[in-house]
């Protein structure tokens, strides 16, 4: 029986959740997505991690059937998201990065009405709404109208939302922007637990923290492309565990500092724009103290030093060799990062 | 969360297609939805509620004396014709709001969801219809209290107020159709109102047509919103079925056989 039904799914190549292959969006002069192409094996989360305006959710629209793809060709367990889109709909949750759910309406309506959409009858709809709202803590609030929720409880809303009809491929787009780092940590714990009744969670993120807590294996995606693919720990040796951050006292010493660096870390460092400040990824964060004494060595002084996690900026430097695009939005959610790690 | 294994794909029983019998069913939720709103919301009745009352007092007494001698003679004339006006004003609203609901996020879980596409559409039309229903039994209150007794009896009145909110519900496929297309409320609202004045003004609704010149008479004669205000006045007022009622509902049925596809498709379409 087992080894019948293992034969099966091999057969519907459903070993591969998502299946894309050179996805274009093209708005106006924007290629929004240029040519993407992922595979996300079944019973495993995928993190697709960029900044804004990178093509995340665009990519993640394709997916869900909810733009069409201008060129490539997407599966989601074996089934085309263009030619057959109502089945792919019976396989897909999704849960866009704002709550899309009815704010007029409450809780409990908002799930039945759902649940109803989705083939239940009046009194398995009203149970599958209670069910779901105790799963997610939101039995209190179930009565009141969504405008009094905060955004963590509309989040939790619209996951349960996308759960009621037990989807085997749940779409996240940002599920933890905007949230306090609590209930950025119960969302971790929710999706976890999703991937153990067998579901397979495609999430994105601008955090890469957030990406290594959750993703089996990440994507980076910039401007469209995807610029890097792997595990988290394949990403993170090419990045490095930890990040040096250091400033020297007079600018001139700059080029001594990074050739010192570069020796001591056996890596290549980079010159920010800022003068005698100077970033490069650590493997070993015990390094620095023989860093330290290398630079006193040559009578270097320091006027500022820390070692930090890598942030996104470090990743995209390190695999892009340019930093995150400086629009306003992106800028602010990077220095969101630097505070948080 | 329960530790219910969810159903591997391959056991799923998958279909493409949507039924005629699960549109239905989709249609009907979404129209569930659009009365939940309705309760939640009730201030978005104004409209329906205080236009009747007003533009039926108004349109009467400003005009009954110069058309028909008298109001209590106009009566006959002006409730059909002021009953069709309102009620398909009221279907403007529809477009509007149809626009307001599209920018919530709650039309992305819709377009999500396996559903068929046309059932956001059908079922928020479909909720309206209680709008119409409320501004044409306000508007019969109205004239019973001014004095109106139709000779077609109760069982015509009722026909046509269903004749009436039937075809509110077919024009309302155009104004969903705008509301789809259109990028904002308001222009939704602007390009309504210049479709629909022409259209309920240049009609038999409030003036007899032989008042009028020869070419606009020509034009008048021809404007769908004409005969549906015939038909209602010989349903109401003589208890009789003509050729006008025929032609309204083939009218009211060849406006949701063009707007009902382009409506759908220009919907899935918008991003």
């Amino acid at each position: 029986m087992n080894t019948l039904r293992m034969k099966e799914t091999a057969s519907n190549h459903s070993q591969w959740a998502v299946e894309a292959r050179g996805l274009v969006k093209t708005f106006g002069d924007n290629r929004a997505v240029d040519g993407v192409d992922l595979n996300v094996r079944a019973g495993s989360i995928y993190g697709v991690l960029g900044p804004n305006g990178a093509g995340k959710t665009t990519t993640i629209r394709m997916l869900a059937t909810l733009l069409r793809p201008d060129a490539g060709s997407a599966r989601i367990f074996g089934h085309d998201v263009v030619k057959e889109s109502q089945i792919v709909r019976q396989l897909i949750g999704v849960t866009g990065q704002y709550a899309s759910v009815d704010e007029s309406l409450s809780a409990t309506e908002n799930l039945v009405i759902f649940s109803r959409l989705l083939g239940l009858g009046r009194a398995e709809a009203k149970k599958k709404a209670a069910d779901l709202l105790e799963e997610f803590g939101l039995t209190e609030a179930a009565k009141r109208p969504l405008k009094n929720f905060s955004g963590g409880m509309r989040r939790r809303l619209d996951l349960a939302a996308s759960l009621i009809a037990q989807p085997p491929l749940i779409f996240l787009d940002e599920p933890t922007t905007g949230l306090d780092p609590r209930t950025r940590a119960q969302m971790w714990e929710t999706i976890r637990r999703l991937v153990n009744t067998g579901s397979t969670v495609l999430l994105t993120t601008q955090y890469l923290d957030e990406a290594d807590q959750l993703a089996d294996r990440i994507a980076v995606i910039d401007r469209g492309h995807v610029v890097a693919e792997g595990t988290v720990d394949e990403l993170k040796a090419s990045v490095g565990s930890s990040s040096l951050q250091l400033r020297v006292q007079d600018p001139q010493d700059s080029e001594g500092a990074r050739r010192i660096i570069e020796q001591v870390l056996q890596v290549k460092s980079n010159a920010t724009s800022e003068a005698g400040r100077i970033t490069a990824p650590m493997k070993n964060a015990d390094l620095v103290t023989d860093l330290l004494i290398a630079l006193r060595t040559a009578g270097i002084h320091l006027s500022e030093m820390s070692v930090q996690k890598p942030t996104l900026d470090e990743v995209f430097l390190t695999i892009t060799g340019h930093g995150v695009e400086a629009s306003p939005a992106a800028s602010e959610s990077n220095k969101e990062e630097v505070v948080r790690v | 969360m329960r530790s219910v294994a969810i159903q591997p794909v391959a056991e799923r029983r998958l279909k493409n297609k949507t039924s005629f019998g699960q549109t239905l069913r989709h249609s009907l939720t979404m129209a569930y939805r659009g009365l939940l709103k309705i309760r939640r919301t009730p201030e978005q009745l104004f409209d329906v509620t205080l236009q009747p009352i007003l533009f039926t007092l108004m349109f009467t007494y400003i005009f009954g004396g110069a058309i028909s001698g008298d109001v209590i003679s106009y009566l006959p004339v002006i409730i059909p014709g002021i009953l069709v006006q309102t009620v398909i004003t009221t279907s403007i609203v529809t477009g509007v709001q149809l626009r307001e609901d599209m920018d919530k996020g709650v039309f992305d879980r819709f377009k999500s969801l396996p559903i068929a596409r046309i059932a956001p559409l059908a079922g928020a039309l479909l909720a309206d219809t209680i709008r119409y229903t409320i501004a044409t039994v306000l508007t019969f209150i109205m004239g019973y209290i001014m004095g109106y007794r139709p000779d077609g009896g109760l069982g015509n009145v009722v026909l046509a107020a269903i004749l009436v909110i039937f075809c509110s519900w077919a024009i309302s496929w155009i104004f969903a159709f705008f509301g789809v297309i259109a990028r904002t409320a308001s222009s939704v609202q602007g390009i309504s109102m210049i479709v629909l004045f022409p259209l309920t003004f240049l009609s038999n609704a409030f003036v007899p047509v032989n008042t009028m010149p020869n070419w606009l008479q020509w034009f008048v004669n021809i404007n769908p919103i004409s005969h549906l205000v015939s038909a209602v006045r010989e349903l109401v007022n003589s208890g009789t079925i003509g050729s006008d009622l025929g032609i309204s509902l083939i009218g009211a049925a060849v406006i949701v056989a063009i707007f009902a596809p382009i409506t759908v498709r220009a919907y899935m379409r918008r991003t």
